[in-house]
């Protein structure tokens, strides 16, 4: 499978799916705004953006999204909102979660934006720091034995993977270093 | 640890983007605003229909309805204050909103200088009628840029121009050579540095929204496709008949803003809308676009 007859959905309900989709662009691959149910399945991999979860996860209803996400069987990516929405809980009760990831996540649990931090991540595949943009960040608590951590800032997991699945409390997106979104394509798409 | 760098700030506008952002009033309208799906709330004592109507002084919130708005959604709150007034925006850091609003909504307090917005770790969103003002404007360290419109009209007439020549503005800087900019930047009363960013990637630094006179789900569609990555909804949910069903319809228009069927759909049902102004009714001097520069 080459890069150009990859295909990436990108959750484009609410939030950061543009600065996904230009990071995705940059890498070569084919990239798909995702709002309706029928989209998903041309799909090779999907991202959840960040944004509002909230807001995300009155959408998912709406749009009758949510079931479609739950059984999607091909490697997915959530950043943010989009890891908590994929988390198979939160401590928010607007929030439903998709339950695909035995891990708990607390919403803003650093605080409230004037705590919002940039911060370098340690990353379990490459000794070279992830320079990371943390908003309202959540925290990813209590993991399965089967998630793996595959970054961390001062000890504390902040990306991790369960299956087929990437789970990040940072905007990769927000950066122009490439390597998380190369990871997820190389390690989970097209390995 | 780098916190309340610019950075930091634009990211959580980028947040933001593709969503509503609605006026409140007290808590209970800030949870009907969250029910209905807004990314973020606006903090206010009065919402900008009722402070044209009633006139006097329109100053910062009251911390107490801030704190009480926090407490009950977990979306951000954001809250304005007047232009130029340091000393509310210092205020509002240390209640800890997500986002201040200097904004003409409010009777300004200097009418000279806004705030130095480099000052600050809470982010910034500023209000522009143009290009220039929205170069000014994060000249000073505004992290969003918004449309002025004309707030509390429910008239989405002033927004549409503001945003058209936002982008006029853009457009035309990417076709100037090098040697045409700085002439374009003393016309434009802009920093040069951003002028000449903005001619090179033809688009804002900042996020782009848009505010003043939203006040049906066709009206957040049509700013959608003008170009706003999010639209502010002032008085035109809660001066509404229906706010909680129309917020949501505002919502879906958001998402939704380029398919025809569904913003059909969304728009069935509502009731009537805020009954609005016509600009030419508004005399000069009380226009709100008007203050700041």
């Amino acid at each position: 499978m080459s890069l150009k007859s990859t295909t990436i959905g990108v959750l484009g309900l609410q939030g950061s799916f543009v600065r996904h989709i230009a990071m995705l662009d940059k890498l070569g691959v084919q990239t798909k705004q995702i709002r309706y149910p029928n989209e998903i399945d041309n799909c090779d991999g999907l991202i959840l953006p960040g944004g509002e979860s909230t807001t995300i996860s009155k959408l998912l209803d709406e749009m009758k999204l949510r079931e479609r996400i739950q059984k999607y069987n091909r490697p997915m990516f959530g950043t943010c909102a989009g890891a908590i929405l994929l988390s198979n809980n939160s401590d928010d009760p607007l929030v439903h979660t998709l339950n695909r990831v035995p891990i708990n996540t607390q919403r803003n649990a650093y605080g409230r934006q004037v705590e919002s931090f940039i911060a370098s991540v340690d990353l379990s595949f490459d000794k070279k720091p992830f320079n990371a943009v943390f908003i309202r960040a959540p925290k990813l608590l209590q993991p399965g034995k089967e998630v793996t951590v595959l970054g961390t800032i001062n000890g504390e997991i902040v990306f991790v993977q369960y299956e087929n699945i990437l789970l990040s409390t940072f905007h990769p997106e927000l950066t122009d270093d490439p390597r998380i979104h190369s990871y997820f394509i190389k390690q989970l798409i097209r390995k | 640890m780098d916190k309340g760098s610019f950075k930091v700030k634009v990211g959580l506008a980028e947040m933001l983007k593709g969503g509503v952002i609605m006026d409140v009033t007290t808590p209970e309208q800030a949870k009907i605003a969250e029910d209905a799906g807004a990314v973020a709330v606006m903090a206010l004592e009065r919402i900008p229909a009722d402070i044209r109507e009633h006139g006097g002084i329109a100053r910062m919130s009251s911390p107490s309805i801030i704190k009480a708005i926090q407490s009950i959604v977990s979306i951000p709150v954001m809250a304005k204050c007047r232009i130029g007034h340091f000393a509310e925006a210092q205020i509002l850091e240390a209640l800890e909103v997500d986002f201040i609003d200097e904004s003409e909504v409010l009777t300004p307090a200097d009418e000279e200088n806004h705030i130095w917005k480099h000052d600050f770790k809470v982010p910034f969103v500023c209000g522009c009628r143009d290009l220039g003002e929205a170069l000014r404007r994060i000249g000073e360290g505004a992290a969003l840029i918004r449309t002025k419109g004309e707030a509390g009209s429910g008239n989405i007439v002033e927004a549409v121009r503001h945003m058209r020549q936002v982008q006029k503005d853009v457009r035309r800087l990417t076709t100037l050579p090098n040697d045409e900019l700085m002439a374009a930047a003393k016309e434009m009363g802009a920093p040069f540095e951003i002028v000449r960013q903005v001619a090179k990637t033809g688009k804002l630094p900042v996020p782009n929204f848009a505010a003043g006179g939203v006040a049906t789900p066709a009206d957040a569609a049509l700013m959608m496709q003008l170009g706003a990555e999010t639209v502010f909804v002032g008085s035109g949910i809660f001066k509404s008949e229906d706010p909680a069903d129309r917020a949501k319809a505002i919502v879906l228009a958001t998402t939704y803003y380029n398919d025809p069927e569904k913003l059909a759909e969304v728009s069935m049902g509502l009731k009537d809308a805020m009954e609005g102004l016509n600009i030419a009714s508004i005399p000069e001097e009380e226009r709100l676009a008007n203050r700041g520069w």
